[in-house]
């Protein structure tokens, strides 16, 4: 009882707290910036903890953030293992395979107006669709290991950067192509110097969305079928053990691998796109 | 005319191009089976027709291209025997057969509706918080957006499952996977666009000594419609992916999700495919019917 | 180099061009005939829908006329387009975000083919011609509207054309800057001697840039009158207190309005 009290009391003052720093005069500076959500995460973590504690939930319900640590660390080289299988098999190589066929893909699109006007419905289509589901068939066709992971992945990443790069590609003013024109331009040199410096923020989002939908992808697609390792198959077999405090660290990996290849893709576009009016300093 | 054609043009050459791989996926199976039927193939023996290219095996048994768009159980079906399945399941099977498509997808259909109900509403109410309390606009709003860069999907087996053992089950953990999904989209649109006022829309408000809620029933919640029909269409497709995937792990063999679980362990990939497509069809129909509401509702706001 | 001056650089003979829209052909240019001789600086004056813009861009060969002939250095215009004729400059900067206020003057010189020591060379010194030397290696949008423009010029200026295109190139810009940068541009021609077509709604800038005034009046586009000033070469800002000024700004004036009052 005395846990759930403090719990209560905990989440009390954060709120207080954030309150008075949001609020606040340095309000703006980036350390308060930073602080107040920290503040947030740290308390929901505590909270999560006490509350655990004190009302005994039991392990196959929630396990307390503290035991999700232990097992992450004590069971660090099976989850090395599901990283790399799922993660750096499956998903990374789907990504860059599926993202660099689209791009082709949107070049070629776009130099052919017909072909513009004809697959954009069609992919844009395509992208609202539940392409996860392909997962069982591609499973079926390219085997149990990380081929058939990539193979989803593929399918998955390939429409929104089709549709994300094409529009990119038209994103150009009248103006800044009858420049082009003046100087006597051709297409290649249109294509290089003027179309795809601005499609670039364009193309980094279809990159960023594709980040999260490759590791989707590739986890979903264990769910049909797998090696013994991997992240989707470690998930669904503690799951079936009632082994939450597993799945809790295989979600901690797949948040911390989530986050950090999204954060490596908005990093390369904060460096290409610097001069685009959301970047710019 | 002129927008439909190539489309047209796009799809037929979609269809051709699965009618022509079906042969060469196919083949292996088709041979193995002519040749259990008492039917000469080459080559005669099982293992070098495993090592042999299949654009080797079609070119030298040309003979059995027809029976590879006719096989029980094809690696890839042709697009008509996925339609057969379909009009089989859908229109011949009374609704309440455990082998009709519609009883399937109803089941996934109510899981998404009900998750993106609760979504959408716990996303917009959100949103209005994070708008007007700048506390919870710092402690929530970063973690609303890191949350997007993470697979949410995952968690989806452990959810069911954890609902399960205390005694939650049917619709309600899937409606909770979905709702999860559509949560997030729509919190980030809606605070995009109750905030889209620029600060002369908002002066001018000032200039009336409007109230807070008069500010946002009169101006921020007409602004933001535009960017809240944009993440519902976001939302509701999530949702139903949700839904699906929430069926994988359920073993009931219920929904969509469950058709294509129990086909990957039958290898009845007709199954599969007329579930996808399906599942695609409903997608398809809830993002048209949001635009339909979305150019609805934007036009008579005069929006549009 | 310079053509002799009783050729003209830009002959254009009973131009006519009609746009096809969706309702009705719209008549944009009528039988618009004009010599422009090496070292004029010409202006186009005339309301909105004149089509002196329309006029500009058949020049440069961005539009193509339905009817009559229209030549560039004896050239039709695309041809002299792919000679690269000319320079353009377009009524906003239309710098690229991406490049530096020099990597947006190496544009065209890359697309040309120009060496690397040639690219910078040229760089340096057109950056001086309009007064941005330390500017180079700053992002367009670090600088002031004026000055991008003035980049945008020299972006034109670059590969040494002896045409500059400029299609109501300040514009968008205050009155102040705009005073500054006609006096620049001035300069920049009397000692470039290039040949300046020139776009503008401003009945002071034309008369105080120009050695031709063309005014151009609207439904159909055509030219109204053709006015060749008796200014000097060399002008100061304070020439617009002078009578000759005033009279000329007066024909200008008295142009525009039997172009409007028979439209």
């Amino acid at each position: 009882m005395i846990l759930v009290l403090s719990a209560l009391i905990i989440w009390i003052a954060m709120w207080g707290l954030n309150t008075r720093l949001a609020n606040g005069p340095h309000a703006e500076t980036r350390f308060i910036r930073l602080l107040v959500p920290a503040i947030f995460g740290l308390t929901i973590l505590v909270a999560w903890e006490l509350l655990v504690r004190g009302l005994a939930v039991p392990l196959v319900i929630l396990p307390a953030p503290s035991h999700v640590m232990a097992t992450f660390f004590s069971e660090l080289p099976t989850l090395w293992l599901d990283f790399k299988q799922t993660f750096l098999k499956g998903a990374l190589s789907g990504y860059v395979i599926g993202c660099g066929a689209a791009f082709l893909a949107a070049i070629l699109v776009d130099r052919y107006d017909f072909l513009r006007r004809g697959l954009l419905p069609v992919g844009n289509f395509v992208a609202a669709l539940p392409i996860v589901g392909t997962a069982p068939i591609l499973v079926m066709w390219f085997g149990f290991d990380w081929q058939s992971k990539a193979a989803v992945v593929v399918v998955m990443v390939f429409f929104p950067m089709l549709v994300n790069t094409v529009a990119g590609l038209q994103e150009t003013t009248v103006m800044q192509r009858d420049l082009m024109r003046t100087y006597g331009a051709g297409y290649w040199a249109t294509l290089t110097k003027l179309r795809l410096p601005a499609a670039m923020p364009f193309i980094f989002n279809g990159l960023k969305i594709s980040t999260t939908l490759a590791l989707i992808g590739a986890i979903v697609a264990e769910f049909f079928g797998s090696p013994t390792m991997g992240m989707g198959f470690r998930i669904s077999t503690s799951v079936g053990q009632l082994a939450l405090d597993m799945v809790w660290a295989e979600i901690v990996v797949a948040a911390l691998a989530g986050s950090a290849f999204y954060g490596v893709v908005a990093l390369a576009e904060a460096s290409t796109t610097f001069w685009h009016p959301s970047h710019r300093k | 005319m002129s927008k439909v054609l190539p489309v047209l043009a796009v799809v037929a050459s979609i269809f051709t191009l699965w009618y022509a791989a079906v042969p060469f996926m196919n083949v292996k199976e088709t041979l193995t089976g002519l040749e259990r039927a008492g039917t000469t193939v080459v080559p005669d023996n099982p293992i070098a027709r495993r090592d042999a290219s299949a654009v080797a095996l079609v070119l030298r048994n040309s003979f059995a291209i027809p029976a590879t768009y006719a096989q029980e159980r094809p690696r890839l079906p042709a697009p008509h025997q996925v339609a057969q399945d379909l009009w089989e399941t859908v229109v011949l099977k009374k609704v309440t057969s455990k082998r009709s498509l519609v009883y399937h997808g109803w089941i996934t259909l109510s899981a998404t509706l009900l998750g993106f109900t609760i979504g959408t509403g716990a996303g917009i109410l959100l949103a209005v918080g994070i708008v007007h309390s700048r506390a919870m606009d710092m402690s929530v709003m970063p973690w609303a957006i890191a949350s997007q860069t993470i697979p949410i999907l995952a968690i989806a087996p452990m959810i069911i499952v954890v609902l399960n053992s205390v005694g939650i089950q049917g619709v309600v953990p899937k409606a909770i996977i979905s709702a999860y999904l559509s949560f997030f989209p729509v919190v980030v649109g809606m605070v995009k666009g109750l905030r889209a006022p620029d600060a002369m829309q908002l002066d001018l408000l000032k200039t009336y000594n409007a109230s807070g809620s008069q500010g946002f029933w009169k101006l921020r919640l007409p602004a933001s419609m535009p960017y809240l029909f944009a993440s519902l269409k976001i939302g509701v497709a999530a949702a139903l992916v949700g839904a699906i995937v929430a069926e994988l792990p359920a073993g009931g063999a219920r929904g969509l999700g469950g058709r294509m679980l129990t086909g990957s362990y039958y290898g009845q990939m007709v199954q599969i495919w007329s579930a996808l497509v399906f599942a695609a069809v409903l997608a398809a129909s809830l993002v048209l019917l949001i635009g339909w509401l979305q150019n609805r509702t934007l036009k008579r706001m005069g929006l549009l | 180099m310079a053509s002799p001056v009783n050729t003209p650089v830009i002959s254009a003979k009973s131009l006519d061009l009609t746009f096809q829209t969706a309702d009705a052909p719209v008549q944009a240019l009528k039988d618009v005939s004009l010599d422009i001789a090496q070292g004029d600086f010409v202006s186009f004056i005339g309301p909105s829908g004149c089509g002196k813009t329309t006029f500009l861009r058949c020049i440069a060969g961005l539009e193509t006329p339905t009817g009559g002939t229209l030549t560039v250095n004896g050239m039709p215009p695309d041809e002299a387009r792919r000679a690269r004729a000319y320079g353009y400059v377009f009524q906003a900067a239309g710098l690229y975000p991406w490049r530096t206020i020099a990597g947006n003057i190496k544009l065209p010189l890359e697309i040309m083919g120009y060496s690397k020591a040639e690219q910078n060379d040229r760089v340096a010194r057109v950056l001086e011609l309009v007064e941005l030397s330390d500017f180079g290696a700053k992002y367009p949008w670090q600088l002031s509207g004026g000055m991008q423009q003035r980049a945008s010029i020299a972006r034109a200026l670059a590969f040494d054309a002896d045409i500059l295109l400029m299609d109501e190139p300040f514009g968008a810009l205050d009155e102040i800057v705009r005073d500054h940068l006609n006096e620049q541009l001035l300069a920049l021609w009397a000692r470039t001697n290039k040949t300046i077509g020139f776009v503008t709604h401003s009945i002071p800038e034309a008369v105080y840039l120009s050695t031709k005034i063309v005014v151009m009046s609207p439904r159909p586009g055509r030219i109204s009158d053709v006015i060749e000033s008796p200014l000097p070469k060399e002008r100061p800002l304070d020439i617009r207190d002078s009578p000759e000024f005033i009279e000329i700004a007066h024909r200008v004036r008295e142009g525009l309005r039997a172009g409007h009052s028979d439209a």
